[in-house]
């Protein structure tokens, strides 16, 4: 069944961190320059010839004393986010306006702390335990790190982890959205957070998906994508706004745990579904954040749902040639990308997209833009298209009021 | 705020000595032990098996499976057929505390040992959605699957991502619960043992087959997790989804029941049930 219209929820606050630095302007600078923030991977215990998206700073930066007890890459990154571009204070300030039970959180991760995990199990004692340092449950669950969130802000409100992937904190939107038309918060505290790690790293090179150079999203030869990290905050509160959230869809393809549907089926649903909410045509979309990991497969299917959907003035493009494929994250870095499109006037363009897979056909190429343009846009929407065929896509718009 | 309304048009349990709804529910209800033996002679004891094989699963994929996969589609097949819902149609919400806790003792201690040599199918095992998404390939279903994680309170935050997909889209859900029994080193830090799991297909709307009308509503506040009256529940309590334990407990009674789960220190799932057919007045609040 076709969902009816909702009515928009406002974005109040942002916080980002990723490999282009910290807050939302340090992503904007490498999109507007084109310049990628993709490394060689220096990240592993055991060499892996591959580049990766890395935070600088996590391993000089720390905790502060009452949150110690959580202490890992994932929560310092998590940590790192939240002092980014104010939003800490601006969590506060809702908290102050509405009560502390009445602010909800929702963050998407797919791998939450398996990172301390991982390091546990590289540690363990005589007895086969954990050692001192990591035996804690709370610290080694895939809920550790909205627990870290609502203990740093003080939240008492609902608090759930999304885990669907690559879609997690996608479709974190689409909880927060269900939780303020339903009332049970009047704001909500949307995340997405996954740091480097082993499973995921070692991961995706066993599913032989990794490039051994930097991701290069729809381009011509392109080999695979590259792992990055990143931490992403937005407040949402209802009601109209400068920067609004008007639509989401999700779906599932439910073909195969690890390639896509061949026809891109559970992702026009989701599209579908998003311009349902939002009331809309995909023709009206003017900036469209592409899912595009660099996968061989993945992008092949994107790239046929945008020729056959999509507006030829569209100015689509991937961003994952700066970040790297951030995870859980990458939902809330590209809805971030979206919504600094829609507030700046500035359009990304693809980093490393270039030369394209002609492959992809003369629609695509249409649409798919390699540089940024200044050019106002009210209307943005992002795709995120998940591992286990989890697929979510947002829309944006820009509202009356600044 | 005013309660919110689903009906339950299905359910399911499985635990290793309670392979289905039937035996949950008689073993809650304390029939199980009163009932005496056919002949006269002392109950025979339950039999345990290790783990579901559900029948959705072809007999190579139900032996490769992890337990939370063949745990969450024998519970989800088994909900879904007792609703006589379309399982090929309905959205649906996994949570689950940890995930695959065997497979996530298996990859990590793969990955300190040689990481170079992990096996792909252990890595898409390890994913939180892993059970989402063969539910939706067994089922054929596109609709929106989600899977989340709330620690100790999944159950009681599932079951309200659930019910506000319900409210929010009017549209029928199905909700799975599971977890699985920490193995290995994760063992020394994680209290999971067994595995337990839980489904239900909620309804905005009564249909034919509604035996529960739920009024929910999230309350501020703490709220004691309720206690688990009978032996048989209180056996499955060492799980992580065993927050799911005082519903199962109150629809395994029959009566109409007030109950408050707990969605953190602060907040809870305050839950009015009652028999569909039976009950006209709602029961006493939480």
């Amino acid at each position: 069944m076709t969902p009816a219209c909702i009515e928009p929820v406002t974005v109040l606050a942002q916080g980002l961190v990723c490999a282009a630095g910290v807050g939302v302007a340090a992503l904007s600078r490498r999109l507007r320059a084109g310049r990628s923030s993709l490394e060689r991977n220096d990240f592993t215990h055991v060499p892996l010839d591959t580049w990766i998206g890395r935070v600088a700073g996590i391993e000089s930066s720390s905790l502060p004393e009452a949150l110690a007890a959580w202490d890992c890459r994932a929560t310092r990154l998590t940590w790192m986010g939240l002092q980014a571009d104010g939003f800490m204070a601006a969590a506060r300030t809702a908290l102050q306006r509405h009560g502390a039970a009445r602010v909800g959180l929702v963050l998407g991760t797919s791998a939450s702390t398996i990172g301390a995990s991982e390091q546990a199990y590289r540690e363990l004692d005589a007895q086969g335990r954990f050692p001192a340092a990591l035996r804690s449950e709370r610290l080694n669950t895939p809920h550790a790190l909205a627990l870290f969130v609502q203990e740093a802000l003080g939240l008492q409100g609902p608090c759930v982890t999304v885990s669907t992937a690559c879609s997690s904190s996608a479709k974190a939107f689409a909880v927060a959205e269900r939780w303020l038309r339903l009332d049970m918060a009047d704001a909500v505290v949307v995340s997405g957070v996954d740091a480097l790690c082993d499973s995921v790293l070692f991961g995706f090179h066993a599913l032989g998906l990794l490039s051994p150079a930097p991701c290069r999203p729809f381009g011509a030869g392109r080999s695979g994508i590259s792992i990055g990290e990143a931490a992403g905050f937005a407040l949402l509160e209802r009601g109209a706004g400068a920067l609004q959230l008007v639509g989401y869809g999700e779906s599932n393809d439910a073909h195969h745990m690890s390639s896509p549907h061949p026809q891109g089926l559970g992702a026009e649903r989701a599209l579908d579904d998003a311009l349902a909410r939002a009331g809309i045509s995909a023709r009206d979309i003017d900036y469209l954040n592409l899912h595009g990991t660099a996968s061989m497969r993945n992008d092949e299917v994107e790239a046929a749902l945008v020729a056959q959907r999509y507006g030829p003035l569209v100015h689509a493009s991937a961003t994952k040639g700066v970040t790297g494929h951030t995870m859980g994250a990458a939902g809330i870095v590209e809805a971030l990308a979206c919504l600094q499109a829609l507030a700046d006037g500035w359009l990304p363009g693809s980093v490393n997209a270039a030369p394209l897979d002609p492959a992809l056909g003369q629609a695509f190429a249409l649409r798919l833009r390699s540089d940024s343009l200044q050019r106002r846009a009210r209307l943005a929407a992002s795709h995120s298209f998940g591992f286990g065929g989890n697929n979510c896509v947002l829309v944006f718009a820009r509202g009356a009021r600044r | 705020m005013k309660p919110h309304t689903v009906y339950i048009d299905g359910l399911a349990l499985w635990a290793p000595t309670l392979p289905d709804w039937a035996a949950a529910r008689a073993a809650m209800r304390g029939e199980t032990h009163e009932r005496p033996a056919a002949g006269g002679g002392p109950a025979p004891p339950a039999a345990t098996v290790c783990r579901p094989a559900p029948a959705m699963l072809a007999a190579n994929e139900r032996r490769r499976a992890p337990d939370s996969v063949v745990l969450a589609l024998e519970v989800a097949a088994a909900a879904v057929a007792d609703s006589c819902h379309d399982g090929s149609t309905l959205a649906s919400v996994f949570t689950s505390a940890h995930g695959d806790l065997p497979i996530i003792d298996a990859l990590c201690t793969a990955l300190a040992r040689a990481p170079l040599l992990l096996s792909p199918t252990r890595f898409h095992h390890s994913v939180h959605n892993a059970a989402s998404g063969y539910w939706a390939i067994g089922s054929a279903c596109h609709a929106a699957s989600t899977a989340l994680a709330a620690f100790d309170h999944s159950f009681a935050a599932g079951l309200l991502e659930a019910a506000c997909l319900c409210a929010a889209d009017g549209e029928p859900v199905l909700l799975v619960g599971y977890d699985t029994a920490a193995t290995g080193g994760l063992a020394s830090v994680n209290r999971s043992r067994g595995l337990l799991g839980v489904a239900l297909v909620l309804s905005p709307r009564p249909g034919p087959r509604s035996r529960w009308r739920l009024d929910w509503q999230t309350q501020a506040g703490k709220a004691a997790a309720p206690l688990l009256r009978s032996p048989a529940a209180r056996a499955m309590a060492a799980n992580a989804m065993a927050d799911a334990l005082p519903l199962a407990q109150a629809l395994a009674n029959d009566s109409a029941t007030a109950l408050a789960l707990p969605l953190s220190p602060a907040l809870h799932l305050a839950l009015a049930l009652w028999p569909h057919a039976a009950a006209t007045h709602p029961p006493a609040a939480a």
